[in-house]
């Protein structure tokens, strides 16, 4: 019963990530690629943890954590580049 | 493995595929530094599904934190913030 | 006992991953880059908190982790989106055609 859930919610995750990989590919402007590579990171964050739920392992939610905290960084870098602010 | 993770990680090397063609041909350096920090970030996950997670720490620290964050200051001092 | 809250943390990875998918399909179908950052920001957070919450039921040991990955999403998502945002207006990223109001720009003339 509940690996029957996690299956659906790995695909519904999925069908987001080549959604967001489109806008990512496809994207006009390079704030659109910004905005793609974000919700690419936090859906990586949704697929960790469905693998450490999978593999029954809480070590793989540290990975996780230095996710978390790093894709704010990269988006803020990003932005500062793109407002000529370096 | 399990027929979960094997599925995403099949998702995930078309991603990284993916993510590689558009840094090769991107316009903008800006964009191919962007698709380069999302290859580190996919690989960083599949290192995950091998079951090494200090690598794949290493991997997210290092490759799509830290060099993404150098590139961009970096070509934002060299060219004063301007776009080629 | 058990059985009640593994069905409900199920429920709630289904529903955080519905969430994403939702988030998905707003970014591509959103017509400008400011709803893109909408979609793309306020369906990810719910939806990743709502995984989490969901893991935590599954899985009641990992509990303190979780609650700190959601406490650094809570905190970092909405300010990465924020200063997304601000960037695509000081550089004067085209609005859809349907926009009718903009109170930054409005704002920003006053003072000056």
């Amino acid at each position: 019963m509940v690996e029957i859930l996690i299956m659906l919610a790995a695909g519904l995750a999925g069908a987001a990530f080549l959604l967001a990989l489109v806008r990512f590919i496809r994207g006009p402007s390079r704030l659109d690629r910004v905005v793609a590579f974000d919700v690419l990171t936090v859906i990586a964050i949704t697929f960790i943890v469905l693998a450490a739920l999978v593999e029954n392992r809480g070590i793989y939610l540290d990975a996780a954590l230095v996710y978390a905290l790093l894709s704010f960084l990269g988006v803020i870098s990003i932005a500062r580049y793109l407002e000529g602010r370096f | 493995m399990s027929m979960v993770l094997i599925a995403i990680a099949t998702l995930l090397t078309i991603a990284m595929i993916g993510a590689a063609w558009v840094t090769i041909r991107a316009k903008k350096v800006a964009t191919a530094m962007l698709a380069a920090g999302l290859v580190s970030l996919f690989a960083s996950v599949m290192f995950l599904f091998l079951a090494a997670p200090d690598v794949a720490m290493t991997e997210a620290a290092i490759g799509s934190g830290l060099t993404t964050f150098l590139f961009f200051f970096v070509l934002g001092r060299v060219r004063g913030g301007s776009d080629d | 006992m058990g059985l009640i809250l593994d069905i409900i943390g199920g429920l709630l990875l289904v529903g955080g991953a519905s969430f994403l998918l939702f988030g998905g399909l707003g970014l591509v179908r959103m017509p400008d880059i400011y709803n893109r950052i909408q979609a793309g920001a306020k369906t990810t957070t719910l939806g990743t908190l709502l995984t989490l919450a969901g893991a935590a039921c599954l899985q009641p040991a990992w509990g303190w982790k979780l609650l700190l990955i959601g406490v650094f999403l809570i905190f970092t998502n909405p300010v990465s989106a924020q200063v997304l945002a601000n960037t695509a207006h000081r550089r004067g990223a085209e609005k859809s055609p349907l926009t009718k109001i903009d109170r930054l720009a409005e704002d920003q003339e006053g003072k000056a």
